[in-house]
């Protein structure tokens, strides 16, 4: 015969075996893989690296605890068929109060072991790791090239524990836990005397878990926020404002696109000038000029020569076919001078006014200056003022009004989605909120 | 790949070589230990049952790492404190050797290597020691005393001189592996990597009653 021709293996199911404590037949599911068997009537931890069963120890469980995960279902996690071997009940003490969470023990022949562990209904499916995990400087660790906040250390105890360990756990098992994470995943380590593991967990729906092991009860819904479950906002926030600059670019584009399609046209650009001694009538007429369109906006500008004096204008926009006249007054005033303060100015000798929805038509302005009489003071005495009118100027306060008004949900979105990180972090022994939702968001 | 073939010494059944290079084989039928010397098989004295065998691989699997198919050949059991671990014996196509180890189905190829760094005597051993060894930093996990349980197949070198020997495993941050095995004077290195179990695309796998095939 040859030695090295392919022989077909079988490894057939272990066989029930009894408790070498209390006599109850423990049925064993990967015995030569698992070091620890638990007992479930007498809670004695056996050896089971060894044919013989060894009784490590025996102990009194301070609690009993039934699995919602029978031991010995299977289930199709990630595409691997897993069978649930072994469970434990571990927990940490937090100024006096015990928090117990809940890991199950996974076993394939070919792919090993991997676990689950639950805590108020959120659910981790979390693999060995075999690599190192680096730390970031900043307290955090880095694994394949991504960053991991630290999030809490805690010291863990078992306080209850059925079925098969990759290990020879038992009740009162003591280890030092640190958890990092990086929304939905988490890298923890686990440290005893001998060694330090490392695993990666992911977050996965109880949902996901009841369907996969067909568990009959139903799934409660998981309680608060928990660490590493993936925020419901971090995408919202970002196509909330992926939206919101979409939107802006939009109205820009009408902005720009309504200023080609009715550009704003000048019908009246002219220099007249006042006289102030002059006592004879001011008032005065322009040359008619044409309104195009149906309904739209005049502006009319003014600007006066003036230095250290004042020119009101009683102006009025007259259809040349109607009569209809749109009545207005309009001053400019400008004074400047200089005192122990250095020099100053005041006023300006420019003014615009918009006229809204004049309707199209021939029209003239009708403009009657009138200005302090400059009998004694020096001033000018003629003041030369320019009248612009333009037709159709662009209305660019509703656009940034829009833009104003579509803040309102991204900026909505952004503050529910920090109120949730703040929720994360405040189960967090050594993070902060402040500092993890800005990481968080690049988190897509 | 040799083929020369000889005869057990003790109960006279072929014993064929797959590899030119082994030293040592185990007698499919009569369990006996048979190291080569020159021409003729030795025989040096006899493999224990094998623990409660839990390993989907056997000797005859094939499977293929860095796009290089390979064959079992051989197998080393050890025994530690948490039951045992498997060095299975590869046989690469292009004549190579390599080490898969099994433990608790947590897998990892090796292949033997020289120091570039002086090696830590075994009294230096730490766990958190830190060394370099061909550029690539090592950090020392594990310090084992593990005992050759039993062996079958064809090895490099010869097993049934040792005894206890301690094993210095170290990691690094990417998923490579190193091993310092002290059971020899001077140590041996294996430098290496994890692997994920499909990754191999093993074939001719064990099979487990009750469980659908890898």
């Amino acid at each position: 015969m040859n030695p090295a021709a392919p022989r077909k293996g079988l490894v057939p199911k272990p066989k029930a075996l009894n408790c070498p404590n209390c006599g109850s037949q423990i049925e064993l599911r990967a015995l030569g893989a698992a070091a620890g068997v638990i007992c479930s009537y007498c809670s004695s931890t056996i050896d089971a690296t060894n044919p013989q069963l060894k009784i490590i120890g025996t102990w009194q469980a301070a609690m009993t605890i039934e699995p919602v995960i029978p031991l010995g279902s299977r289930g199709k996690l990630k595409g691997v068929l897993w069978e649930a071997i072994g469970f434990q009940q571990r927990g940490i003490n937090v100024e006096g109060t015990n928090y117990f969470w809940r890991e199950y023990v996974l076993w394939n022949p070919y792919q090993g072991f991997r676990y689950l562990s639950e805590y108020d209904n959120h659910w981790n499916f979390v693999t060995p790791l075999q690599a190192l995990p680096a730390g970031t400087g900043a307290g955090g660790m880095a694994y394949a090239g991504e960053s991991y906040r630290a999030f809490q250390t805690a010291r863990a105890y078992t306080w209850f524990v059925i079925g098969e360990f990759p290990w020879m756990v038992q009740v009162g098992e003591a280890v030092d836990t640190a958890d990092y994470v990086k929304p939905p995943k988490m890298l923890s380590s686990e440290t005893t005397e001998n060694e330090v593991a490392w695993s990666q967990g992911e977050y996965t729906p109880g949902t996901e878990i009841w369907q996969a092991f067909q568990v009959k009860t139903p799934c409660p819904p998981p309680i608060g926020v928990y660490s590493i479950q993936p925020s419901p906002y971090v995408g919202r926030v970002r196509s909330s404002w992926l939206f919101y600059g979409a939107m802006c670019v939009l109205l820009f584009c009408l902005m720009v696109f309504f200023a080609i399609l009715a550009p704003s046209k000048t019908v009246l650009d002219k220099t007249y000038v006042v006289n102030s001694t002059s006592t004879g009538e001011k008032s005065f007429v322009s040359e008619p000029f044409t309104l195009e369109g149906k309904n739209d906006n005049v502006e009319v500008g003014i600007n006066a020569d003036i230095a250290n004096q004042w020119v009101y204008f009683s102006m009025a926009l007259i259809n040349e076919e109607t009569g209809q006249a749109f009545d207005f007054g309009r001053e400019v005033s400008y004074y400047s001078g200089t005192d122990s303060d250095g020099s100053w100015a005041e006023g300006g000798r420019t003014d615009e006014v918009l006229l809204p929805k004049i309707s199209g038509g021939r029209y003239y302005l009708r403009v009657e200056p009138e200005t302090d009489p400059a009998f004694a003071s020096g001033l000018k005495s003629s003041i030369p003022f320019r009248v612009r009118i333009v037709r159709g100027r662009p209305f660019y306060f509703r656009y940034f009004l829009g833009m104003f008004l579509l803040l309102i949900p991204p900026i909505w979105t952004s503050i529910r989605s920090a109120a949730f990180e703040s929720k994360r972090w405040a189960e967090s022994s050594t993070g902060s909120s402040a500092a993890s939702s800005s990481s968080s968001e690049d988190d897509e | 790949m040799s083929t020369r073939n000889a005869n057990c010494p003790n109960c006279g059944a072929e014993i064929r070589f797959r590899w030119s290079g082994a030293v040592q084989t185990t007698c499919d039928y009569c369990k006996s230990i048979l190291v080569r010397n020159d021409i003729n098989l030795a025989l040096v004295g006899k493999a224990a049952d094998l623990p409660i065998d839990i390993s989907p691989i056997q000797i005859g699997t094939e499977g293929i790492f860095n796009d290089k198919s390979f064959q079992v050949i051989g197998r080393i059991v050890y025994r530690y404190d948490l039951g045992t671990w498997n060095e299975w014996h590869l046989y690469f196509s292009d004549g190579s050797n390599g080490w898969l180890s099994d433990a608790q189905a947590e897998y990892a190829i090796s292949f033997a290597n020289s120091f570039t760094d002086a090696p830590p005597t075994p009294a230096e051993l730490y766990r958190g020691l830190t060394m370099a060894q061909h550029g690539v930093p090592l950090y020392l996990t594990v310090i084992t005393e593990a005992m050759y349980e039993t062996t079958e197949g064809e090895l490099p070198f010869t097993s049934y001189d040792k005894e206890k020997c301690r094993f210095a495993d170290f990691r690094t941050s990417d998923g490579r592996f190193g091993t310092i095995d002290y059971s020899e004077n001077p140590p041996l290195l294996f430098l290496g990597q994890f692997v994920e179990f499909d990754s191999l695309k093993l074939k001719n796998v064990k099979e487990f009653e009750g469980w659908p095939t890898a």
